[in-house]
């Protein structure tokens, strides 16, 4: 038992210095761009770049419509899949697997083929478009994670019964789903929200095939340019991935009615 | 016409014939429990009167009006099921609220009908708790509220009881049958448990294979079941056969011992044999007045009840069961002893083949 304990110990301390010795390799580095002391200079000449706010604040709000689009795509679906349609469900799955077997570089083409300006829907002709074909594109990328989680968040949840009981008290379909349905998998479409922020943070292959100025691009370009500002950047992304999964963990705390088992 | 009829309903799921050729009349007010066993169809009759499952074929009215192709959410009739379904990410008033909110009603009002549903049930400082923060009996009370507060037309109860323990079932029963006489409302009620249905309906549909085998008063379906199916499944019966002497006497052997039966029992018994049973509380131990059937037994077990004991003997070639009261000057017979078994013959159940 006691030998037992010794490798699981062993085995995790393996683990934690696997993920953070790297980072804490990162981190020390992004902190000399001062010769001779550790500094913040580097993170100062990052936040201080006017290219970082626009990139940033850009693939922020392309990551908002992303998760309302998500939302709005997967929610009904996975819903309306688990009520009417059980027998396909393994169908939906596979379909929202297949982003995670395309690479994206083959999606975008595809997408530059399709949406060109010499196509029926030339979306790529304008920047609006583009953004519309770029926020799509995330969508379909975040496909696997959102599905997957508002998908256990139904799990949780009777939803036949719930949906029934609302019909009998004269609720019409988009009750059931604003009302009922949303509000009881929130957190798991938090944690889908959550992550589908964080793929569009840091994608990289879309945003620069379909040249828009996302945050991805910009990190590739820094990296490619400076020393220590790269470094820095990684760990405001990392801090930024953290923060989101702290968010779900908060907001799954904060969730009154998913203290107990339902 | 009946507030509420149902008229030749059949469902068909694939080629299974859940539900057969069933109809059903039901007064405004009245308290009706559909009894069978899993499988017999009552949940799906229940569904397609909510409007859960489409009829293969066949009406269902409420007030001469055909509710067959309406959405539940159109067709007013309040549900209460047996997994609670309360919405848990709304509290007890909200819950109760829900329907009301979606009718659009006025806050005031919706308030005041809340916390008049709370008050009914029992339950009126609960309001601002969670479903999670509730026992299961007063999950199912707010599950009632709910269903009420929207004045529904017609109250369907899917087995709202099985999920609950043996106390509380019965005080939650009693709980909904004075709910229900005081605000008079159309209800019908499904469960698997007899003395459920029993205890609380003013008419019982035992339902059997998809059909309705009787549709009585609860006195009749126990006393007098017409089928051996509802026989069987209402309570506990000793089964004989006897051997017809007389039909138009109605008189019957029974091991040697002539029985005369009350007239008209074996009016529709054909062939030679007749199937007969009786209740264990009609059998009695030793031979007393106004018992006209003797029989000698040998007692095989004996269980002790508290209030009731229940003597299992083998009389007339077959395990006979009865019912004696647990006296403190009478100890109850040995086991291996012998006795009389005696019983009146009125009370004897002549039962016929089961409906097809």
């Amino acid at each position: 038992m006691k030998l037992a304990k010794f490798w699981a110990w062993i085995t995790f301390l393996a683990g934690v210095l696997f993920f953070f010795l790297p980072l804490i390799g990162t981190f020390e580095f992004s902190l000399r761009a001062r010769r001779g002391v550790y500094s913040f200079d580097a993170y100062r000449k990052v936040l201080d770049d006017p290219q970082f706010r626009d990139t940033f604040g850009y693939s922020i709000v392309i990551a908002l419509f992303t998760i309302v689009v998500g939302v709005l795509i997967v929610t009904p679906t996975a819903f309306w899949v688990r009520l009417k349609l059980p027998r396909f469900r393994p169908i939906i799955e596979f379909i929202t697997l297949l982003p995670l077997v395309i690479p994206p570089i083959v999606i975008v083409f595809g997408y530059i083929r399709l949406y060109n300006t010499s196509s029926y829907l030339p979306l790529t002709g304008s920047a609006f478009g583009t953004n519309i074909l770029l926020t799509l594109g995330y969508t379909v990328l975040a496909l696997p994670y959102m599905y997957r989680a508002v998908d256990t968040g139904l799990s949780a949840i009777d939803v036949r019964t719930l949906t029934e009981a609302a019909l009998s008290l004269g609720a019409s379909w988009f009750t059931i789903i604003t009302r009922l349905i949303l509000p009881n998998v929130l957190v798991a479409v938090l944690s889908g929200a959550f992550l589908t922020f964080a793929i569009v943070i840091g994608e990289y292959v879309f945003a620069a095939l379909l040249n828009r100025p996302a945050f991805g691009p910009y990190m590739v370009w820094m990296g490619g340019n400076r020393a220590y500002e790269p470094a820095a950047l990684a760990v405001i992304a990392f801090t930024i991935t953290w923060a989101c999964m702290a968010l779900i963990q908060l907001a799954t705390r904060l969730s009154k009615h998913t203290k107990a088992q339902r | 016409m009946s507030f509420l009829e149902i008229q030749h309903l059949e469902k068909t799921f694939g080629p299974l014939r859940v539900v057969k050729d069933f109809s059903l009349k039901i007064e405004k007010g009245e308290f009706v429990s559909f009894l069978g066993p899993s499988g017999c169809g009552k949940t799906t009759v229940l569904r397609m009167v909510a409007g859960f499952e489409t009829p293969t074929s066949g009406v269902i009215q409420i007030e001469g009006k055909n509710l067959v192709g309406l959405r539940p959410n159109q067709r007013k009739i309040g549900m209460v099921f047996q997994s609670y379904a309360l919405f848990p990410n709304l509290t007890v008033a909200q819950n109760v609220a829900f329907g009301l909110k979606v009718a659009g009603l006025p806050r005031a009002e919706s308030d005041s009908r809340v916390a008049e549903m709370l008050r009914l049930i029992g339950l009126p400082d609960l309001g601002a708790r969670y479903p999670f923060q509730l026992s299961g009996g007063q999950q199912q009370r707010v599950a009632l509220a709910r269903a009420l507060a929207v004045r529904p037309r017609v109250l369907l109860l899917d087995e709202p009881l099985s999920a609950l323990d043996a106390k509380i079932r019965v005080s939650l029963r009693e709980e909904i049958r004075q709910i229900q006489r005081e605000l008079g409302i159309t209800t019908i009620f499904v469960t698997h448990d007899q003395e459920e249905a029993l205890s609380i309906s003013d008419r019982v549909v035992v339902m059997n294979g998809g059909i309705a085998e009787q549709v009585g008063v609860p006195y009749e379906v126990y006393n007098r079941p017409t089928t051996r199916f509802v026989a069987n499944f209402v309570g506990t019966l000793n089964n004989f056969t006897g051997t017809v002497v007389d039909a138009a006497a109605g008189v019957v052997s029974l091991e040697g011992v002539a029985i005369t039966l009350p007239r008209g029992r074996l009016a529709e018994v054909k062939g030679k044999e007749v199937a007969l049973a009786i209740r264990p509380e009609s059998v009695h131990l030793g031979n007393g007045h106004g018992r006209d059937v003797v029989l000698p037994a040998i007692i095989e077990e004996v269980h002790f009840l508290g209030s009731v004991i229940r003597v299992r003997a083998k009389a007339a070639g077959t395990s006979v069961s009865l019912d004696i009261f647990n006296r403190t000057d009478l100890p109850p017979p040995p086991e291996g002893s012998s006795a009389e078994l005696s019983f009146a013959a009125q009370d004897l159940i002549v039962l016929q083949d089961q409906t097809q």
